[in-house]
């Protein structure tokens, strides 16, 4: 059996980049104005994955995300950098998923492939909370490396990882099966290759094939690699009590759009009198000096 | 029906000391206690820990379970986790709170995972409520409300768990306000039983490690000069260096600022960096974002350097200055160097 490496990657609402419609007027959040992108991290953990695959024979790289059919473009986008193959996993039952439901869908999916070694972002840009690789990690008994910077070795038994710590580096080592979480300070992700874009841009789920005009039937007996695999939840057998809202022991009591309450502002112009003025004020006032 | 006790798991620093962040937890955690009429635990694993257990004891600590053992310092995942669930599986700790730091975002989710239970992370409140589940007919009492700006910080969302226990939050370090009583207590001192570690928690292992002493202090210093995206590049933040040293402060930034690669992370200030409650805040170039506020505002005085009137800062802003900050700041650099004496 060949050596599997799986990555987990994520489509999120690129909040990084909020404009001035992100937010409607009732004070909700309009994520169409919202773009959809690869989450940071995952890139960065896909980086560490191909490297991972290059120093092993016959290592097979999947990626798997959970989300709208949409969001099968990870996917593709991974495939253009080298990753395999990739499994979506879609399904309304999975929708109001906290980080605990999510992780356990997450590990269920990854069960099915048997992988010998797991690479995720550390956090996804949408939610920053860094829960889901170690609850998969801890549903599937894997150990966990979370903060990975650097791969420094690996082969099929063992893999040795720098960790980036607040205050230092921390080099470390365990023996496999076991789940990486990777932070934004580690390698970025190569670009898409040009060959890889050629063979894969046709790459489609059936949802995805369904909506195309044109005739994929000949094209993909040929090439049946070009088969984005969806899975839902009866596929991965998931326990409906774990799924979506049930699943989730977190609830949401109550979201508040951001009021700022204004304090009575001193407002200075760019002259030069007034800012000699605020440098007094503070200067008279103790505030500095 | 009688509530269980609160828990903080206490992390400890590469000097042996029991972390900050840890400290301002016991600090929340007490008051909470006390408004809910439980009494506060903590949790504290490591090796030679004798003086980290003596700082505990100004935290009204009702009980400490401890262990002191080679495997457990420096830190590492599996004999943590394996002793803080079989620390909460028999004591059924009513709230457990974390520090938001690499151990805490590390040990936490595994320890929520394994529990099933509900885990808010980065919270920036921490407060008591009712829920009232008005679909189930059902009403929770004494909640933990777990607080945090949500969905890139454009929302503020608050966060329950009214089914599972314990219900788990992870803070950043300088969220809580450190707040140890003056008066002594003796907390009761009890042995986790190391026995439960084996060798399936030792695979990971620590081959090497070097970690600096801290650097930079934001969370003392009493005139914090920081920058946003709008500085525009990194020779333009270099401007805010100088006015720090000028001032005798030390310099911040926001996180765009921080991936833009204006400046270390280190001295990234707001909900995913540290939180500061200096004398003087002087923003320039920052909008003001909902994660960013949530580090600075409670700063005794903020002054906004922008060129955007709207921008959101201005409105917690005690002094707005609108226009260009590259032109500014030398300005206000010369105009103190001549008005300081």
């Amino acid at each position: 059996m060949s050596f599997k490496i799986i990555v987990l990657a994520k489509q999120v609402p690129d909040t990084r980049n909020v404009g001035k419609d992100a937010m409607k007027e009732d004070g909700t959040v309009n994520r169409g104005a919202l773009a959809a992108i690869f989450n940071p991290d995952d890139l960065n953990a896909l980086e560490m994955a191909l490297e991972a695959r290059a120093r092993i024979p016959d290592a097979e790289l999947s990626i798997i995300t959970m989300g709208p059919p949409r969001a099968a473009s990870i996917i593709r986008e991974s495939m253009y950098r080298g990753a395999n193959n990739g499994y979506l996993l879609t399904d309304s039952r999975f929708a109001g998923s906290d980080t605990l439901a999510t992780s356990y869908v997450l590990a269920k999916a990854i069960e099915t492939c048997q992988p010998s070694l797991i690479f995720c972002g550390v956090q996804a840009i949408d939610g920053d909370t860094a829960q889901v690789g170690p609850q998969i990690a801890e549903k599937l008994h894997f150990p966990q490396i979370t903060y990975a910077e650097k791969l420094e070795s690996v082969d099929t038994k063992k893999i040795r990882i720098r960790r980036r710590l607040e205050r230092g580096v921390e080099m470390v080592e365990t023996s496999l099966p076991a789940l990486i979480t990777v932070h934004s300070s580690a390698k970025p992700c190569r670009s898409r290759h040009a060959k890889l874009l050629m063979k894969y841009k046709h790459a489609r789920t059936a949802t995805e094939l369904q909506e195309e005009k044109r005739d994929y039937t000949e094209l993909f007996k040929k090439r049946p690699d070009l088969l984005i695999q969806e899975w839902n939840a009866d596929a991965i057998q998931t326990d409906m009590a774990c799924l979506g809202l049930n699943g989730s022991p977190t609830k949401v009591k109550k979201i508040d759009s951001i009021v700022l309450t204004q304090k009575e502002s001193k407002v200075f112009s760019n002259a030069d009198t007034d800012i000699e003025q605020l440098v007094m004020d503070l200067l008279e006032s103790r505030v500095i000096g | 029906m009688k509530m269980n006790n609160i828990f903080v798991y206490c992390e400890l620093t590469e000097e042996g000391k029991v972390a900050d962040v840890s400290l301002e937890l016991l600090s929340k955690g007490r008051k909470l206690a006390e408004q809910l009429g439980v009494k506060l635990e903590a949790i504290l694993l490591g090796k030679d820990i004798k003086e980290a257990v003596n700082q505990l004891s100004y935290f009204n600590i009702y009980k400490i379970h401890c262990a002191d053992d080679d495997r457990l310092f420096p830190y590492r995942t599996l004999p943590h986790a394996k002793l803080v669930q079989s620390v909460f599986e028999n004591e059924k700790p009513e709230i457990a709170l974390f520090g938001a730091s690499s151990v805490g975002r590390d040990l936490a989710p595994r320890i929520a995972s394994a529990l099933r239970c509900g885990l808010t992370a980065d919270c920036t409140s921490l407060e008591i409520g009712d829920y009232e589940d008005k679909k189930a007919g059902k009403t929770y009492k004494n909640l933990l409300y777990q607080i945090r700006p949500a969905f890139g910080g454009n929302i503020i969302a608050t966060i329950i768990n009214p089914e599972t226990r314990p219900q788990m939050a992870t803070v950043r370090e300088g969220v809580m306000k450190l707040d140890p009583l003056t008066s002594l207590n003796q907390p009761q001192i009890q042995e986790i039983d190391l026995s439960l570690l084996t060798s399936v928690e030792e695979v990971v292992r620590i081959i090497d490690r070097h970690i600096d002493p801290p650097k930079v202090n934001l969370k003392g210093a009493q005139i914090i000069v920081s920058g946003g995206y709008g500085m525009g590049n990194k020779e333009n933040f270099g401007l805010l260096r100088t006015l720090a040293a000028v001032l005798g402060g030390e310099v911040g930034a926001t996180r765009a600022a921080v991936d833009a690669g204006f400046c270390d992370q280190e001295r990234q200030i707001g909900q995913t960096g540290v939180t500061v409650r200096p004398k003087l805040y002087i923003a320039c170039g920052i909008s003001g974002s909902i994660q960013h506020r949530a580090g600075m505002d409670q700063s005794a005085k903020i002054i906004s350097i922008n060129n955007d009137a709207n921008a959101p800062i201005n409105a917690i802003a005690d002094y707005t200055i609108i226009g260009d900050v590259v032109q500014i700041v030398p300005k206000i650099i010369q105009y103190y160097k001549q008005h300081s004496k």
